[in-house]
């Protein structure tokens, strides 16, 4: 072993390639495949019209999430287009023979939430699906990331794509987080460090005692954002949180065969002398809760600092400047304070029953702001039924709060959940695009507990303010 | 999909000099509901194209006449964000073939070459030489010539060479795709997925 030392990566993507191809990429056998509604139906008709099959329908499988209403889901989609989509992946699933959790199917949620809970998630595999927050599942030591639709046709039809091998980047958080930063923080953190691009064309490996601490809803929101700093993936190396995790969930190795699993799974970490291309190290003790304040992931700070001026950017000043006038803010001003009209709990970054657990425990005894309409999305029916039987729903009604159905919801605003022009909305969400939630929708990235702090108090709020110093982990 | 042979490109092109356009700022999200492939072109990069009464905004490049062609050059980190092929399928549905850039998001560069627009990088100093030559002279022509790996501002015969892997190159010259390539694979596939453990 250590004369030919080797990163996680490695072990995992060099087990899964069929061939290599000289001066080109590597033909990768794909584990999992993931699909949904938006990025598949293109995709089967490739293959339609080619007159080829499915190689391995048993390997895939269907949820429907990005365009699912969340309310009255027992209704039909009003949307005829919505509509005309989940049900081109319900006929195709059926054709195929392909597992589904359609729109009313107790398993439904949002795709990255769902495959982990029910266990189809594991170390060591290779996972894609036709969305980019894919490099969720890396939490578990798996090689996962996002693939466009010609690539979802490649796997529907041989089971494998065809892709150069990243290069390799270790980011290491040592220490210990401070009080009210939750994981979501150390994402946003470390993009604003590297900027939106600073991870393009690699792979990256998180370790330190930062993650090893984490839970695995913890690690998964941080694997989940490594895309917005441009990295094709992120994996954090298993360990007994992650085994802990999946023993007895639905699809996950039983008897004889988890034994044999696991065996193989303890085998899945970096060694000690292994080379990546690029390291980075960050103390868990900077990070503070996080804000954005930009149309990019990258333009971020801790909540209690104020807007850069354009001079001290990583980003172009151009776009620097177009951002903020976006956003209708300016340089050198604080973020605190400013009054928001829109709260997002939610998404496959923080739709997991610990980000409700995290809001409710904010939001417990206080009540609603006035000018706040507040939208808490599950990300699944598994996550909606916990919050019910732990006594949240309890604890966000008595507050004002109202809960919604499962789904990506105003993520991306592919349903009616838009946030309108102009206006502002602190979300949980990845992404705060131009017009990501809506048409001229200003987005402010941030935590579930930032998230509770503003849907009680109706401005940017430092969680830390209401957070009573025993309950903090 | 097939797609069109791309071999030498000699066009005029269109300045998006802007940094980290996003696939939501190239296709909304609103947009991607349709079941087929088709008409994405009408709704490349929306909202900043159109007014919400769908009047077009005047000051976006798109709707500036004096600037056309089959080249899209686009500022640094283009392409940033969710995997929806649908913005290379905007692009090309549009008419542009090749987008050049010093920086491509990963996910839209792969998009890009499966259904067959060509992403050229090139370096920082040589965009900037391309978007002041465009502003110079709208007219401009460059030749994007794959075979030989070269990017030239044809008025002013600078070029700069650039990098894409032999297979891609091979595939995009000659039209074919790699499901073409796995179809044929399917045994050597067949045996690899017997020794997996999952």
């Amino acid at each position: 072993m250590s004369t030919n030392p080797t990163t996680l990566f490695d072990k995992v993507w060099d087990a899964h390639v069929v061939r290599k191809i000289e001066d080109g990429p590597d033909v990768l056998f794909i584990d999992r495949h993931f699909i949904h509604e938006v990025t598949s139906p293109v995709a089967f008709l490739g293959i339609e019209n080619r007159g080829i099959g499915v190689m391995y329908p048993q390997r895939t499988f269907a949820t429907a999430d990005h365009n699912t209403p969340t309310i009255n889901q027992h209704l039909p989609v009003a949307d005829p287009l919505s509509a005309k989509q989940l049900a081109a992946l319900s006929s195709n699933a059926e054709k195929y023979g392909i597992s589904i959790w359609a729109l009313g199917s107790p398993k439904n949620g949002i795709v990255h939430v769902v495959g982990p809970e029910n266990g189809i998630t594991q170390p060591g595999m290779t996972i894609v699906c036709g969305d980019s927050h894919t490099s969720t599942h890396g939490a578990f030591g798996s090689i996962a990331f996002g693939i466009g639709t010609s690539e979802v046709e490649m796997v529907l039809s041989s089971q494998c794509i065809m892709q150069p091998k990243p290069k390799k980047m270790r980011i290491t958080v040592n220490g210990k987080l401070g009080k009210g930063v939750l994981p979501k923080d150390v994402a946003l953190y470390i993009i604003a460090q590297i900027t939106a691009s600073g991870a393009t064309g690699y792979f990256v490996e998180y370790a330190g005692e930062v993650f090893e601490n984490m839970t695995m809803e913890g690690r998964m929101t941080v694997c989940n954002m490594s895309i917005e700093s441009g990295a094709r993936g992120g994996m954090i190396a298993p360990d007994e949180t992650t085994f802990n995790y999946i023993k007895g969930r639905d699809k996950a190795p039983k008897g004889e065969d988890w034994d044999k699993a696991l065996a193989y799974w303890k085998t899945l970490k970096t060694d000690a002398d292994a080379k990546f291309d690029l390291e980075l190290s960050f103390n868990g003790a900077d990070i503070e809760p996080q804000i954005t304040y930009g149309t990019n992931p990258g333009l971020g700070t801790g909540i209690t600092r104020k807007i850069p001026k354009a001079s001290e950017v990583k980003d172009g000043e151009a776009s620097y400047k177009k951002s903020l006038a976006y956003m209708d803010f300016q340089e050198d001003e604080n973020i605190i304070g400013k009054k928001i009209d829109y709260v997002f709990l939610g998404s496959c970054t923080n739709g997991r029953i610990e980000d409700f657990r995290a809001f409710a425990s904010i939001v417990k005894g206080k009540k609603k702001a006035d000018n706040i309409t507040a939208w808490l999305v599950p990300g699944s029916h598994i996550v909606e039924a916990q919050i019910k039987e732990e006594g949240i729903l309890d604890v966000l009604t008595e507050a004002g709060f109202e809960l919604r159905q499962p789904g990506c919801s105003a993520c991306l605003a592919m349903n009616d959940d838009k946030i309108p022009a102009g206006k502002y909305a602190v979300s949980t969400s990845n992404r705060n695009f131009e017009g990501r939630q809506g048409p001229g929708a200003r987005t402010l990235l941030a935590s579930p507990y930032v998230a509770a702090a503003v849907a009680v108090t109706g401005v940017v709020t430092d969680p830390r303010e209401l957070i009573e110093e025993e309950a903090t982990v | 999909m097939a797609y069109d042979k791309f071999k030498v490109l000699q066009s005029t092109a269109v300045p998006l000099p802007i940094e980290n356009v996003d696939t939501d700022q190239i296709i909304p999200a609103r947009f991607l509901k349709a079941t087929e492939r088709k008409g994405f072109g009408d709704n490349l990069f929306r909202d900043w194209r159109y007014n919400n009464d769908d009047s077009p905004k005047q000051d976006f490049v798109l709707n500036n006449p004096i600037y056309s062609g089959k080249i899209l050059v686009g500022g640094k980190n283009f392409g940033s964000g969710s995997s929806r092929e649908h913005a290379a399928w905007a692009i090309y549905d549009y008419g542009f073939r090749c987008v050049i850039s010093s920086f491509f998001a990963d996910i839209f560069k792969g998009n890009s070459l499966n259904i067959g627009i060509l992403p050229v990088t090139v370096s920082e100093a040589f965009l900037d030489k391309i978007f002041k030559a465009i502003e110079a002279d709208p007219k401009t022509e460059l030749e994007v010539n794959l075979p030989e790996q070269k990017v030239t501002i044809l008025a002013t015969g600078e070029s700069e060479g650039f990098d894409i892997n032999g297979y891609k190159k091979h595939n995009l010259t000659n039209g074919f795709d790699d499901i073409d390539y796995l179809q044929d694979m399917k045994t050597e596939i067949a045996a690899f997925a017997e020794k997996s453990i999952y």
